[in-house]
């Protein structure tokens, strides 16, 4: 039975047909998918951080209320993950307690600082361009509720590439001070950016099956050519140079070649030993614990205004 | 004064209470006390600091020269400022928050109620588009005065704490600046005398649905519209300008 | 200190004067008031809507998976519900 339940399953994927909440799963579809959604709700609100650090800082109003914004947009997309992954039957107090014991993972490019006002402009431009590289296969994920999260994710997304870029843009045509501050973020952000896309393919243990069930349409190292790719002329049009000296067209293969990843460098990020991982994670629990009376109040009210509608209710029935 | 100059030092009363304000509640973002409310408190920063934005481009067109809304809102000092010493309170806790939100709110409804029909049209425009956010940050404000008011004990406290700390700032939005009293006798400002009694009774219908009430002290600070603010400002300024300070005349 | 969590609530938005409310998303909300206006600050941000709908998910109830077959695929032979089953006149042009 259980057997021809994976093969009917399998089937369906393989015919391009969603999986809902309620249909039938293997409970390894289900926890891999839990995984890797809860994962990218908690990078959105973690890689609210570094960015929000920004906000009171912003050179002018105009960057300041896409700043805002941008933002509130990745509290907005880890609401909308956080909402998917519930259909799993995981509640999102229970997720956000594991990313508070440090048992759930987050993505490690927000455990970089961010020390200058040019870092919005990378971020913008490099983190959200690889993101929305690894997001836009993901609106055709297996999963109903996952892809129609990322299908409103990227299309809010849309902006927040180009309000990097234009800061940037911006830098690389000002002073000289800004254009070196432009320079230095790209030299910070880019191995971490080229990171996101995770290990080589021959190193990426679980991305067979999550090919097989679709949840996954591109293998780490296709995307990360393409950001490759498509990021080389973008710093060309801002006139900074890309901080790898292997970078080079290769016409042979139709691709940019580029240089070894430091992977020791990105599994000690990963382990929490990145520049801000215990900032970030204490952050977040800070928010929370500091908002437990709140949402303690709220619900309390909200018990209590029941119990006099009820009463209310008895009486006018009497 | 002449009324052009009377007309911008009253647009930096209006715009510098809606744009420390709103740097105030960007603080929040990334640390509220749950999701949908940090987007709700990021929402109504958005908004105070849009409405700061078409004031501080009216200011800066009738400054005339190089002016921008930039060169207005980030190029004075400390004295320059004319917000009310209410608005730079630090964020605290949410409890301060929303307090210090609920209070604001009442005024600024009121305020924009009124100068809506201001023989000044790019004030009252300005009022007419910003009086529709400001009725859903009332609304917000006062639903969370109440459910947390009338919450858990420790909530209760937690309010009255803040009632009592930020009551001795709420005298100054009626204590009308040289400025603003010019303003409302040359026809273009709302009379302060008249909008007190209103905030009075919406901030004590709330607070009693709350549970919650007024302190006793009578006291009431006063300085930020004339530029005596507190020492919470400095560091707010410091903020806020330190990239047009540090990098003088960039593009950003 | 009880930790309860806010009730999870599935958010109807009707994009402009004569559509369906259309599912979506979902959120968290202490009560009806508050899920409203969650609803329209998460999901409004973008003009995306001029009226809100918000059920607690308790409160809506769905078929099951498993009758798929019993009340689906009886109406896929019913052709005759469908315009295109009859044949008419080509010079009738639009009916």
């Amino acid at each position: 039975m259980e057997i021809n339940l994976e093969e009917a399953f399998q089937k369906r994927i393989d015919d391009e047909i969603k999986i809902e909440p309620r249909d039938w799963m293997p409970e390894k579809y289900r926890k891999t998918l839990l995984r890797q959604i809860s994962q990218h709700a908690h990078s959105e609100i973690v890689g609210m951080l570094p960015e929000g650090n920004w906000i009171t800082r912003a050179p002018n109003l105009r960057r300041k209320v896409a700043l805002l914004a941008k933002v509130q947009d990745e509290a907005g997309h880890g609401l909308y993950l956080y909402s998917a992954a519930e259909t799993l039957g995981m509640s999102r107090d229970e997720m956000l307690n594991e990313l508070h014991i440090g048992k759930a993972k987050y993505s490690s490019i927000f455990n970089y600082p961010t020390l200058t006002w040019a870092d919005m402009g990378a971020i913008g431009w490099l983190v959200d361009g690889a993101a929305i590289m690894n997001q836009v296969p993901l609106c055709r994920a297996s999963y109903g509720p996952y892809a129609r999260a990322m299908v409103r994710v990227c299309k809010e997304e849309s902006f927040h590439q180009r309000q990097g870029y234009e800061i940037m843009l911006t830098l690389c045509q000002g002073t000289p001070e800004q254009k070196a501050m432009a320079q230095d973020a790209l030299n910070r952000w880019w191995w971490p950016s080229m990171m996101m896309f995770g290990p080589n393919d021959d190193n990426s243990p679980n991305s067979a099956q999550s090919t097989k069930w679709k949840i996954k349409r591109f293998s780490n190292d296709e995307l990360r050519q393409k950001f490759v790719d498509v990021s080389v002329p973008q710093a060309e049009i801002l006139g900074i140079t890309i901080p790898d000296p292997d970078l080079k067209w290769n016409e042979a293969r139709g691709h940019f070649d580029f240089g070894v990843i430091n992977w020791d460098e990105f599994n000690q990020v990963v382990a929490g030993n990145g520049p801000c991982n215990k900032q970030r994670l204490k952050a977040r629990v800070d928010a929370w614990e500091k908002g437990a009376w709140v949402r303690e109040a709220a619900v309390a009210y909200a018990e209590k205004r029941e119990k006099r509608n009820l009463s209310k209710e008895n009486t006018n029935a009497a | 004064m002449a009324e052009k100059d009377l007309l911008y030092n009253y647009t930096l009363h209006l715009a510098d209470n809606s744009m420390i304000l709103g740097q105030r509640c960007g603080e929040w973002c990334g640390h509220g006390p749950v999701l949908e409310q940090d987007i709700a408190l990021t929402n109504i920063a958005l908004d105070l600091i849009g409405e700061a934005r078409s004031l501080y481009q009216l200011a800066a067109d009738l400054k005339g020269g190089s002016a921008t809304e930039d060169t207005v809102a980030f190029l004075r000092d400390v004295l320059g400022y004319k917000n009310v010493l209410l608005v730079e309170q630090p964020n605290t806790d949410w409890a301060y928050t929303i307090v210090r939100q609920f209070f604001y709110d009442v005024f600024h409804f009121y305020l924009h109620s009124e100068l809506i029909h201001s023989t000044e049209t790019r004030l009252s425009n300005i009022a007419a588009k910003s009086i529709k956010e400001v009725t859903y940050h009332l609304k917000w404000s006062s639903e969370w005065m109440i459910r947390l008011g009338d919450g858990t004990d420790l909530s209760r406290d937690k309010m009255q704490e803040a009632v009592n700390g930020l009551w001795e700032f709420t005298g100054e939005l009626f204590m009308p600046s040289k400025i603003e009293q010019q303003a409302f006798e040359a026809g273009f400002a709302p009379d302060l005398n008249i909008l007190k009694p209103m905030w009075q009774e919406k901030v004590e219908d709330i607070l009693a649905e709350s549970t919650l009430y007024i302190p006793e002290r009578e006291y009431q600070q006063k300085g930020g519209k004339t530029g005596v603010h507190s020492e919470h400002m400095g560091f707010i300024l410091a903020d806020m300008q330190f990239l047009q300070r540090a990098y003088p005349g960039a593009n950003w | 200190m009880s930790n309860k969590e806010w009730p999870l609530w599935e958010v109807f938005i009707r994009a402009k004067q004569g559509l369906n409310h259309k599912h979506v998303g979902s959120l968290h909300a202490a009560d009806v008031q508050m899920a409203i206006e969650n609803a329209r600050d998460v999901y409004t941000r973008r003009m995306e809507g001029v009226s809100i709908w918000v059920v607690e998910s308790k409160n809506l109830h769905a078929n099951e998976p498993s009758e798929q077959d019993e009340l689906f695929d009886p109406a896929n032979d019913k052709i005759y519900r469908h315009p295109t089953f009859y044949i008419l006149p080509e010079e009738l042009n639009h009916m």
